[in-house]
């Protein structure tokens, strides 16, 4: 029902009391309204736009969003309002429907956009006024091409699993897709070429010879000639054949307009096998060879213009029609004509009308070939006027064809455009997908990174490491990372850079560390069962770099941790970190190392002590060692309860008593064994990684250990307070 | 008293015709109308005030110049007998509602039938009925005039029907009807056979008060 029916509805009602003297038979029992609510005014938030409204003027269509129920999905009841985060713009539309009973479509929006809030919000297209339904039909189909070509574009992506047979005919329709295609395509377009030259130049005469007068090449170099036409024709032959297989449905490609030419282009030559050199026959045998010229037309798969002219003309079928028609009726009128008033001359060329067609026709098309010509002055008359209505009976049709020709030309020209745009829209999206995976990456890292500034305590490079990752992003990124969780795989890609400033926040210690040291841990820990697997090369890593913990005294600390395997490689395995790099994961196992959570106390000191003799942590060069080691592995340090404890600063202050150039000296040596030893790790580490990535890696270490030396001082200060507050 | 509000409202509009008519020319093509204020409805009709400003928003909506002409109230009456052909009830009720014969029902006409349709004592609606059956107004309902009306509340129900509608059924509709209430069997019903009878009729009676609550 119409809108304003609903209103009226009342008068018709009360209308009906006319019937009511005339009814012979009690009437029904009239409903009743028991939903006396008063009619309220309807608020509709649109993305900020308020549009008001009567509740009945929405009631009036009860099958839509606005008029049922669903609309209180949508109700906010702090504003007491209807929100739809929808286009104001549109909605305009859609809320005049309710209120006038009439759809409208916006000329100036796009249909699909249209089309979605129609469906938003219950409302069939169908019910568009006629002034608005042709517009939107004409779009919605224009739409709907549009996206057709797209599809077909989409056929030409390549479909895996494609049989031999499948590949061949994409290879046939397409020649792009492929080179063999297209070296396909460029022989039998030069072997078609031939042919066509071949026909012609038969024809020519060529010099004379000694005993006969000029003859046609053909004629002359016969035996030549013949194998030119013998080897097109095999060519072509096998390429028929190949088509034929690969078609999908051969009896259509029997039946299609460029199968029944590249028949036709090579049946004479067969024929002429066949038949003897008959002398009657060959008569017939030189009327089959004009069947070559066919092979011509064979260009069309080769060229696009042609096969738009010839669907051109298919298209404006009725157009040529219609100008075939008129021509023969102009013609048959003139010739008429024309033989009446010529009949009278003497030695008249207009014997008869038919012969007269030969006129009618040069003039009409403006021809003149002279040959005929009218002598009286009746025929001179009527010979002009028909040479005048010639040009316009053929100049009216013209028109359409041409426009038709330039209409399919520029609709193919946008197609063309259309996929061109479409692969450099498709590269801009492949980018920025490929974005957004390093996004996450980064993210990851930077994760780290921030789990580590926690620890470290530095705001000055909180603030310049936080990048805003929005929630959205963080939860995105953290179901990416369950995803590799569950497969047991990783994404690649962490930048050894980044570590280096791993390294500067783990130098810059503070209080924090330790609880953050703990909750990072406890996330480790929880994921730890994942990756077990994963990181085997960890016990050897460990022994490699405790060995030269060996010097100073120190990789007892380590061959400590060593020999808890269980916290180690346990831990160890549950980094996160998508690498197989040595250098990061060392961070995770000593960040976990510190935050052992099964023994987990208060004092940094403690948690070292647990996991190795307590002697040998307390020897300055375990942790000197561990310092050491954390330079070209930069989560070295931290499990380094002093660096945990140092203050949040990123010079801390000389720490006193012990001196540090005896310290720094084995500590510089040992920087210089552990760095060829963490080159040793990466090497371990690089079974997984890839040779460009070592390089990269080996020259990055090598631009640490110069960096390294000025961070040496750091951790040696931090170290050394920590060896204070131990003692 | 009531009618003398009646006259003295309806003359400003009168006044306002004849004054205007060069405007009123130039306003054919955009025929505009306003309604007398929402006061003057109230005290003419039995609705409330809100009751006028819903019926009055709904006529506005249906016809945004203000007036209902024959076409228009013909299209929105046959909306709501979608299988049938009501064309010819609506125009008998276009007449009944066009009290001042003008061609046009405005909002001040509709207003008042609905008054008295739905608001009014039993009396005032019989005699509203009684003014729609007779066609030419002259005060006596014929068997032509009772048929036309039968026909045309006929052709509202159309073509599918069953029993399937055959030509005598509104003939003897009206032979039924004229017994009932054509007393001194002259051919014709007056204004108080009709009311005497109708009165008398149980289930007229009843059906008279179906529709109070409609609005």
């Amino acid at each position: 029902m119409a809108t304003g029916v609903a209103a009226w509805l009342p008068f018709a009602r009360a209308a009906a009391i006319g019937w009511m003297p005339v009814a012979n038979c009690p009437m029904p029992v009239a409903p009743r309204d028991n939903s006396k609510k008063q009619d309220e005014l309807i608020i509709l938030n649109v993305s900020g736009r308020r549009f008001q409204t009567w509740r009945t003027t929405l009631d009036r269509y009860p099958d839509t969003l606005l008029g049922s129920s669903e609309k209180d999905f949508f109700y906010n009841e702090e504003t007491k309002e209807y929100f739809f985060d929808r286009d104001p713009d549109a909605f305009r539309s859609i809320l005049n429907f309710y209120r006038t009973g009439k759809l409208h479509y916006p000329r100036h929006e796009c249909i699909s956009a249209y089309d979605e809030e129609l469906t938003f919000f219950g409302i069939i297209p169908e019910i568009i006024g006629d002034c608005c339904y042709e517009e939107y039909k004409d779009r919605k189909r224009e739409n709907l091409e549009r996206l057709q070509d797209d599809q077909e574009e989409n056929k030409d992506m390549k479909i895996p699993n494609m049989n031999f047979r499948e590949t061949m005919w994409r290879a046939f329709e397409n020649p792009h897709t492929s080179t063999m295609a297209l070296v396909f395509y460029y022989v039998t377009g030069f072997f078609i070429a031939i042919s066509v030259i071949t026909n012609v130049v038969e024809t020519v005469p060529c010099g004379s010879t000694a005993n006969q007068k000029d003859m046609p090449c053909g004629e002359r170099y016969t035996v030549a000639f013949f194998c030119m036409d013998t080897a097109c024709v095999m060519i072509f032959t096998v390429e028929y054949l190949m088509r034929l297989f690969a078609a999908p449905s051969r009896y259509r490609f029997m039946r299609s307009v460029m199968s029944i030419i590249d028949v036709v282009a090579i049946l004479p030559y067969y024929i002429g096998l066949v038949m003897t050199n008959n002398e009657d026959v060959s008569g017939a045998f030189v009327t089959l060879r004009v069947f070559r010229v066919f092979r011509i037309f064979k260009f069309s798969r080769h060229s696009q213009g042609l096969r738009i002219l010839g669907y051109t003309l298919k298209s404006c079928a009725s157009e040529l029609g219609f100008l075939l028609f008129s021509l023969t009726m102009a013609i048959i009128i003139f010739a008429t004509v024309m033989f009446y008033a010529e009949k009278g001359s003497s030695s008249s060329k207009f014997t008869s009308i038919p012969a007269s067609f030969w006129y009618t026709i040069v003039t009409m098309t403006t021809l003149g070939y002279g040959d005929m010509v009218p002598k009286t002055i009746a025929g001179k008359i009527f010979g002009s006027i028909c040479s005048l209505s010639g040009v316009l009976v053929i100049a009216l049709p013209v028109p359409v064809i041409v426009s038709n020709f330039s209409r399919i030309y520029h609709q193919n020209q946008r197609a063309d455009k259309r996929r061109a745009q479409k692969k450099a829209r498709l590269a801009r999206i492949r980018i920025a997908k490929s974005g957004s995976a390093n996004a996450f990456l980064q993210s990851k890292h930077n994760g780290l990174l921030n789990e580590l500034l926690e620890l470290t305590g530095t705001e000055e490079e909180e603030h310049k490491l936080t990048k805003s990752i929005s929630l959205l992003e963080s939860q995105h990124h953290h179901l990416l990372h369950c995803l590799e969780k569950t497969t047991h795989l990783r994404t690649q890609q962490w930048d050894l850079s980044d570590l280096v400033t791993l390294t500067q926040m783990t130098a810059n210690s503070s209080n924090n560390q330790q609880l953050k040291a703990h909750e990072f841990v406890d996330e480790q820990l929880f994921e730890q069962n994942c990756l077990e697997t994963a990181l085997q090369t960890f016990p050897s890593r460990s022994p490699s770099v405790s060995d030269h913990d060996s010097p100073v005294g120190g990789c007892c600390g380590r061959r400590e941790r060593k020999n808890n395997p269980l916290p180690n490689t346990s831990l160890l395995t549950a980094h996160p970190i998508p690498t197989h790099q040595g250098p990061l994961q060392e961070l995770s196992a000593i960040h976990i190392q510190s935050g052992d959570p099964l023994s987990h106390t208060a004092s940094r000191s403690n948690l070292n002590l647990k996991t190795g003799d307590s002697s040998k942590i307390n020897c300055k060069g375990g942790r000197i060692t561990t310092a050491i080691i954390s330079l070209p592995t930069p989560p070295a340090l931290t499990p380094d309860g002093d660096g945990l404890h140092g203050p949040p600063q990123r010079r801390p202050p000389p720490p006193p008593g012990n001196p540090p150039p005896p310290a720094s000296r084995p500590r510089r040596a040992q920087l210089a064994s552990t760095l060829s030893k963490s080159r040793l790790c990466n090497s371990l580490a690089d079974r997984s990684n890839s040779a460009g990535e070592r390089k990269r890696r080996r020259r990055r270490e090598e631009e640490e250990e110069e960096a390294g030396n000025t961070r040496m001082t750091d951790a040696s200060c931090l170290l050394l307070q920590g060896q204070r507050r131990e003692s | 008293m009531g009618a003398l509000m009646v006259i003295f409202s309806l003359q400003p509009k009168q006044r306002r015709k004849t004054t205007d008519s060069v405007e009123d020319e130039l306003e054919l093509s955009a025929v505009r109308h306003r309604p007398e204020g929402l006061e003057q409805l109230e005290a003419q009709t039995r609705f409330s005030r809100k009751e006028l400003q819903i019926l009055y928003r709904g006529f506005k909506n249906e016809c945004p110049s203000g007036v209902v002409n024959e076409e228009t109230f013909k299209d929105i009456y046959s909306q709501f007998f979608p299988q049938g052909d009501a064309s010819t009830y609506a125009h008998f009720l276009f007449n009944a509602f066009d009290t001042d014969h003008n061609g046009s029902v405005s909002f001040e006409d509709f207003v008042m039938g609905l008054s008295i349709l739905l608001r009014g004592t039993v009396q005032e609606k019989l005699n509203w009925a009684f003014n729609l059956y007779d066609i030419n107004k002259d005060g006596y309902i014929t068997k032509e005039e009772m048929l036309d009306i039968m026909k045309a509340i006929y052709d509202m129900m159309g073509k599918c029907t069953y029993p399937v509608l055959k030509e005598e059924t509104p003939r003897q509709h009206v032979e039924v009807f004229f017994q009932k209430m054509d007393k001194n069997k002259d051919g014709v019903v007056t204004i108080d056979e009709f009311i005497d009878c109708c009165q008398n009729d149980e289930n007229i009676m009843r059906s008279m008060h179906l529709f109070e609550n409609v609005l």
